[in-house]
């Protein structure tokens, strides 16, 4: 396809507070390409997109648009010259319809005679027609927040799109679709991409960029380490490009159910909520990893809630040690020794402007109440325990936890919870928005805690991750557990479960 | 000197300072102090013991903000208290065999309890409603603000109660050591709170409340205890605020008593550096607030603004207070008047 340089960058540079963001990046973006931005946290893209688009303007370097020296002041601004930005975290009002949210700030107005007001029969029809070419029919009247996040983000890119876009830039639009999801999403990418449009494709998922990507430009530490056709780049080229170095595969399971022995440590017996989760099973053993597989919404994150106390269960009950418990908020789960690494770490997981040292201190002092204070010294030496043991990369302890990449604080609340010496760990999505390398790290550590005899629940969105490391896998669909499969099982097994008797 | 700069409290004091100024150039005496009968007397002492009850009600309001509430019905708890305080204790003096004494309808102890225990549940109510019932703060205590106004109304019967006891008028106008006795009470309470935050897992937990409601819920923290707890502190304050205020007029006046306090309350907060998006909090910041509040209402006696203009005049300064809090528009200052040296690293 004989295709133009749409953008181009050149020597892009950009400093925070003295740390080099970005240093002297070059980058072009074809028209009729998707073009996959790679590189672990911290590598600088989120600040190349966000110097794309005006949100930080370059501290040096220059930035055309079709040949034209462009310098958007604001994201607005490069919407006007026409590059479009669909963000990470749905960047939407869930208090608003679809329609409005489409239209937001540009809503067609009636001509005169109709008194200039909104037109609102044009915005529906409009906005049903732009989700029509993302294939999606759904009521655009209806409020944003009435639909799951994975049709807020394609809502979100339906508004990228109903601008005249010439660039669309996706920060990880994935990240909370499930596999059938990001197909349909790849298929309305690739027809634009076959209209012309240039696409910027950000993700922590290899096997995406490969689906999807024609071309890959890799950053790391700020800088260009390359630009690749896909079919020149193997994923293990690919990884060291990001990482810098050769990465070893993770070590596979070998603790094997016979050896674990005792009962349960936690055993759920038909624990469920009417409307959320039909009734399961579920048990725990000293030193067992449990794998959860289960497209997004099979109830995975439903069953974390009932079992940690944060959703009430109304049918069912649980055991701990042969003895009959019942939690009713997540302290006295966590009296009991339980933790939980909850699915979304900006809600559910870290304090974002309370220290390093005060989020990982909080789990452990909310344990031991108002009284027994755990003075800033003591918390401050916990603190310095884990963030050594885990790798924690931060300035110091006293850094608001906002300020780390997603890796680190993830590792963060991962932290949190091994202060308290948890006997049972349940972790919802541990990898989730967390690069390769760190990504790596937070599993070795699960697999170190397994061994170390801690119960493990592993909820995770990326099968292969699931049949690595769990001893047993329980599967679910549509709210309800189909089957278990042992820990060996490939892949291809568990999605097997998942579509089979319908 | 970096870290000074820095400091959170600087533009407050600097505010202060700045006050205290003026003060001092339109009247001259404005720092004399008078020794008389073991009391300090002075402008400076009169704004510490006006500035008293704002302070108790402001260091209850820090809290309630930290946690990411607001607590708009101080006002009318302030009301309530003073009512409940002045009704009971009453008094008339009645000579008997010639000696005079001061009777009460109930001992002053008892009533002084009695008011903060209103005081508390009233508390209770606005907590309860925001942690178990989910509503929001800001219409959770807007029903109390309404309603408990009327309550002590009712209360004192639309009248004006007068109080004729004499040791109960220690609190808003008696003098300990030299100085007003209201301070001592407001200093009290935030060295208590001080000691609490500082000592004990609360400050911690009321921050990560604040912040991340659901992420402390997570962690363990009892989030809707703690929240019940601020509310019904918060009422608390208000109440031993309205005890000074009843002992200091001598009465209590369901109508008029704490009229608007909660705004001046929440104006010392923010003044005071707090943010109301909750989280990180400085109690301090509130207690300079205050002073910063009365110091200005009392400059503007001083130097003679016409009562019908003090109003804005008081609005303006608050507004200058803010904008120099904030750090947007620090930095756009320092751009029009620093010019930029050409090829400074940025």
């Amino acid at each position: 396809m004989a295709s133009s340089v749409v953008l181009e960058a050149r020597g892009l540079t950009r400093r925070f507070t003295g740390v080099l963001a970005l240093s002297g990046v070059d980058f072009r973006l074809l028209a009729g390409e998707v073009h996959a931005l790679m590189g672990q946290n911290g590598a600088g893209k989120s600040t190349l997109i966000k110097v794309l688009t005006g949100v930080h303007p370059a501290d040096a370097g220059e930035l055309r648009l079709n040949g034209t020296v462009i310098e958007p002041q604001s994201a607005a601004d490069a919407q006007r010259l026409g590059i479009s930005t669909v963000y990470q975290e749905v960047n939407l009002c869930p208090n608003l319809s679809v329609a409005e949210n489409i239209f937001a700030g540009r809503y067609p107005r009636r001509r005169a005679s109709g008194l200039w007001r909104i037109d609102w029969k044009r915005i529906e029809t409009d906005a049903r027609a732009l989700l029509a070419r993302l294939h999606l029919d759904i009521d655009v009247s209806r409020l944003l927040a009435s639909y799951p996040v994975a049709v807020q983000q394609l809502v979100a890119i339906a508004r990228a799109l109903s601008v005249e876009a010439k660039v669309l830039i996706l920060d990880e639009p994935t990240s909370s679709l499930d596999e059938r999801e990001v197909a349909r999403l790849f298929v309305v990418l690739r027809q634009l991409r076959d209209q012309g449009m240039a696409i910027l494709f950000v993700t922590h998922f290899l096997a995406q960029t490969y689906a999807i990507a024609d071309r890959i430009t890799v950053l790391r530490n700020g800088e260009l380490v390359g630009e690749y056709l896909k079919a020149e780049l193997p994923p293990a080229a690919l990884i060291t490009a990001m990482v810098g170095r050769e990465l070893s595969a993770a070590a596979g399971r070998n603790v094997h159910a016979s050896e674990i022995e005792g009962p349960a440590v936690l055993e759920a017996r038909a624990i469920g909520r009417r409307g959320q989760l039909d009734p399961v099973d579920v048990a725990l053993g000293r030193g067992e990893i449990v794998g959860v597989g289960g497209l997004l919404g099979s109830g995975r994150t439903e069953l974390a809630r009932l079992l940690f106390g944060l959703d009430r269960s109304d049918s069912g009950e649980l055991w701990m040690d042969k003895a009959p418990v019942r939690f009713d908020s997540p302290s006295q789960a966590i009296r009991h020794g339980l933790a939980m690494c909850p699915e979304e770490r900006k809600h559910d997981g870290i304090v974002a402007e309370l220290s390093v040292r005060e989020n990982i201190a909080l789990a452990l002092q909310a344990r031991m109440g108002i009284w027994k204070f755990l003075p800033p010294a003591r918390q401050h030496a916990i603190a310095e325990r884990f963030v050594q043991a885990l790798g924690i990369k931060t300035a110091d302890l006293d850094t608001p936890v906002a300020m780390l990449s997603g890796g680190n604080q993830q590792k963060v609340v991962l932290a949190r919870w091994l202060a308290i010496e948890p006997r049972v760990m349940i972790l919802d999505e541990p990898t989730r928005g967390i690069d390769v390398a760190a990504k790596q790290e937070v599993m070795n550590e699960i697999l170190a805690l397994a061994r170390s005899g801690l119960a493990v629940l592993f909820i995770s969105s990326e099968m292969d991750e699931v049949v690595r490391v769990a001893d047993r896998i329980v599967v679910m669909r549509d709210r309800r557990k189909v089957g278990e499969l042992p820990g060996d099982s490939s892949e291809q097994a568990v999605y097997h479960l998942i579509a089979s008797d319908t | 000197m970096q870290r000074l700069l820095r400091h959170r409290l600087l533009w407050p004091f600097a505010a202060l300072v700045l006050l205290l100024a003026v003060n001092a150039a339109f009247n001259p005496g404005f720092w004399q102090l008078q020794w008389r009968d073991g009391h300090l007397y002075g402008s400076v002492i009169d704004i510490l013991n006006r500035a008293a009850p704002l302070a108790l009600v402001a260091i209850g309001m820090t809290l309630v903000i930290a946690t990411r509430g607001i607590d708009i019905s101080v006002g009318a708890v302030v009301a309530i208290s003073a009512a409940v305080v002045a009704l009971m204790i009453g008094g008339e003096l009645v000579v008997k065999n010639g000696v005079q004494t001061h009777v009460t309808r109930f001992p002053m102890s008892v009533a002084i309890v009695a008011a903060l225990a209103v005081a508390a549940l009233c508390g209770l109510w606005n907590g309860l409603l925001v942690a178990k019932v989910g509503m929001q703060p800001i219409i959770a205590t807007l029903i109390l603000m309404v309603a408990g106004r009327g309550i002590a109304q009712l209360l004192t019967g639309g009248q004006i109660i007068t109080v004729y006891y004499a040791p109960f008028f220690f609190l808003g106008n008696g003098f300990l050591l030299g100085l007003p006795f209201a301070v001592f009470i407001a200093a009290a309470v935030w060295g208590a709170v001080h000691l609490l935050l500082t000592r004990t897992a609360l400050g911690l937990f009321i921050q990560s409340i604040g912040i991340n409601p659901a992420a402390s819920r997570v962690a363990g923290v009892h989030e809707r205890l703690i929240t019940v707890c601020v509310y019904v502190f918060c009422a608390f304050a208000a109440g031993v605020a309205g005890l000074v205020i009843s002992s200091n007029v001598k009465s209590a006046d369901g109508n008029n008593a704490g009229v608007l306090m909660e705004l001046d309350a929440i104006l010392a907060v923010t003044l005071g550096g707090t943010a109301l998006t909750g989280g990180r909090f400085s109690l301090a910041g509130s207690v300079l607030g205050a002073l910063i509040i009365q110091t200005l209402t009392s400059t503007i006696y001083s130097i003679g603004v016409p009562p019908e203009v003090n109003m804005v005049v008081k609005a303006a300064v608050v507004f200058v207070v803010m904008l120099l809090q904030s750090a947007e528009f620090r930095a756009a200052l320092r751009t029009v008047l620093v010019r930029p040296s050409p090829g400074a690293a940025p």
